[in-house]
């Protein structure tokens, strides 16, 4: 199981031309979502001051995070971005800014020499919806992939049924009602559940290892701390059931009883 | 004001089409005006369950196109006539049923009945979500067993997410769990999850625990509701979750395994 920031439906991955015996690397596609900064103005101080407080909020969301910058949205005629600045900027801010998207010809030229890609143009509706990661953020209730994505600490009063996903963008979630077998818990932070937790719970997301999981009664599917899993079949059947704190000491997944 | 009632459950044999033939009749005893909708378009059954499978002329589908009027379409019951049957196509495929064509027919039934019950298909896709779109009420039809149960969980996420009222942020829908082909005696063996086992789960109200009998069998080959067999314990039982869902209070019945003791042994054969 890999718990980077793939997509788990979009990724499409195909092999190309492997032959002889052993091969040296696969060329492979894959989808990725990436974080979008969408200009709407040309006013890179303002982009400064609105952009610092939002990184202050999730520091780990952003950290070593590629994002692409999209340009479609500014007015026409504005031709130079200034993209020195804003990657610089962006740097500063532990982002790795890796292209464009949208924008003139001459904006194109601009990118290039700053060594930025330049990205498809084309926004797909599932794209745009992927998007809300740096965007407003989106309801629990109400996202349509059933995936509630959250900025910053989450809490969560009502019962988590099978199939529903929620997501603590760099934060820690908390759910005080039962999380069903079929349930996703995913957060940046650390995780806690004050009632019986028998779905999936992903704390450190973003490769955290200092993030834990807390668990009131641990009945779980599988457990996972900055990608070390454990399935359900190999907890100890002493710890079913139990008040535990999971965590992670050198890279060994440890769950012990609180 | 018309309630819509959707009958669902996500897994299939569970006993949706029983239950909604069942309710649907209960309903109309009682005096309400009932109109029963078949939405599994392809496999319908519910007009055999009803014993009407020789009056149908027009369907559902037919009806959203516009290729016939609702009068045209709706049987009405022969046993109950505050009740009608409005039957699923059995050539086309479930993408018959657009959103804004099942909006018009809820609606213009909505007009003339008291309850709306919707015999939603299998699965989560097209036909289920239509069924359950504009509900006001679910029926959840659970058997005591860990898939199930599994399923009916999930299908309560997507009540609470992609039902109309979710997405207009209206009153959520009112879930009702229904324990159906219950057996007192494999749930004492520890075979069948009981009564508890389920509600720690999906934790809704409980309309009432159907007994497994064979009452449910011969009352679908003969196109008679179960409810109508009073002297059933399954058909009792039927009364009972009517009388529930109406508000009523009523203690649960046929929960426990029948003690054959040995006076009873001795005296009753």
């Amino acid at each position: 199981m890999s718990l980077t920031n793939e997509p788990p439906v979009q990724s499409a991955a195909h092999r190309a031309g492997a032959s002889s015996a052993s091969p040296a690397f696969e060329l492979k596609a894959a989808g990725f979502t990436l974080p979008v900064i969408r200009l709407l103005r040309l006013d890179l101080d303002a982009v400064e001051a609105e952009l610092v407080p939002k990184v202050r909020q999730a520091p780990g969301f952003f950290e070593h995070t590629p994002v692409v910058i999209e340009l479609s949205a500014l007015p026409a005629g504005e031709e130079d971005v200034g993209f020195a600045r804003l990657i610089g900027l962006l740097r500063g801010l532990g982002m790795i800014p890796v292209g464009v998207r949208g924008g003139s010809g001459a904006q194109h030229e601009a990118a290039k020499a700053m060594q930025l890609a330049i990205l498809a143009d084309s926004v797909k509706p599932d794209q745009a919806a992927n998007e809300a990661k740096v965007e407003p953020p989106v309801a629990v209730q109400t996202a349509e992939p059933q995936v509630g994505i959250e900025t910053g600490s989450h809490l969560i009063d009502r019962q988590v049924r099978s199939g529903q996903r929620v997501y603590a963008v760099g934060g820690d979630l908390t759910v005080l009602a039962p999380v069903n077998s079929g349930a996703e818990l995913m957060a940046d932070g650390n995780i806690h559940v004050y009632a019986p937790m028998r779905g999936r719970a992903m704390a450190g997301l973003h490769g955290d290892t200092t993030a834990r999981i807390f668990c009131a009664d641990l009945q779980a599917e599988l457990v996972s701390i900055a990608g070390h899993y454990r399935v359900s079949d190999k907890i100890p059947a002493a710890l079913k059931g139990r008040r535990i704190q999971i965590f992670l000491d050198h890279e060994v997944l440890r769950i012990e009883p609180l | 004001m018309a309630r819509t009632i959707v009958i669902t459950s996500g897994k299939g044999g569970v006993g949706k089409t029983t239950t909604a033939a069942a309710m649907s009749m209960g309903l109309a005893q009682r005096g309400h005006r009932t109109v029963v909708i078949d939405f599994d378009v392809g496999l319908r059954n519910l007009d055999l369950v009803m014993g009407c499978e020789r009056r149908v002329v027009y369907d559902f589908a037919n009806v959203i196109n516009g290729e016939a009027n609702l009068n045209q379409a709706l049987i009405r019951d022969k046993r109950c006539e505050n009740l009608f049957i409005l039957p699923a196509s059995q050539t086309r495929d479930k993408e018959a049923l657009t959103q804004d064509g099942v909006g018009q027919v809820l609606e213009e039934l909505a007009k003339t009945y008291d309850y709306i019950v919707c015999d939603s298909p299998a699965g989560i896709e097209h036909g289920a979500l239509m069924a359950m779109y504009y509900a006001d009420d679910a029926v959840l039809v659970t058997n005591p067993e860990v898939s199930s149960v599994r399923d009916s969980d999930r299908m309560l996420g997507i009540l609470s997410s992609k039902s109309r009222r979710a997405l207009e942020s209206e009153e959520p829908i009112r879930e009702f769990l229904l324990l159906t082909r219950y057996a007192p005696e494999r749930v004492t063996r520890g075979e069948m999850l009981g009564l508890e086992d389920v509600q720690e789960i999906l934790a809704l109200y409980m309309l009432g625990v159907i007994p497994e009998s064979k009452a449910v069998l011969n009352a679908s080959n003969a196109g008679h509701p179960v409810i109508l067999d009073q002297e059933s314990d399954a058909g009792l039982a039927y009364s009972d979750m009517v009388a529930r869902y109406l508000g009523e209070e009523r203690p649960m019945r046929f929960l426990d395994q029948e003690r054959k003791g040995l006076f009873s042994r001795l005296f009753r054969g």
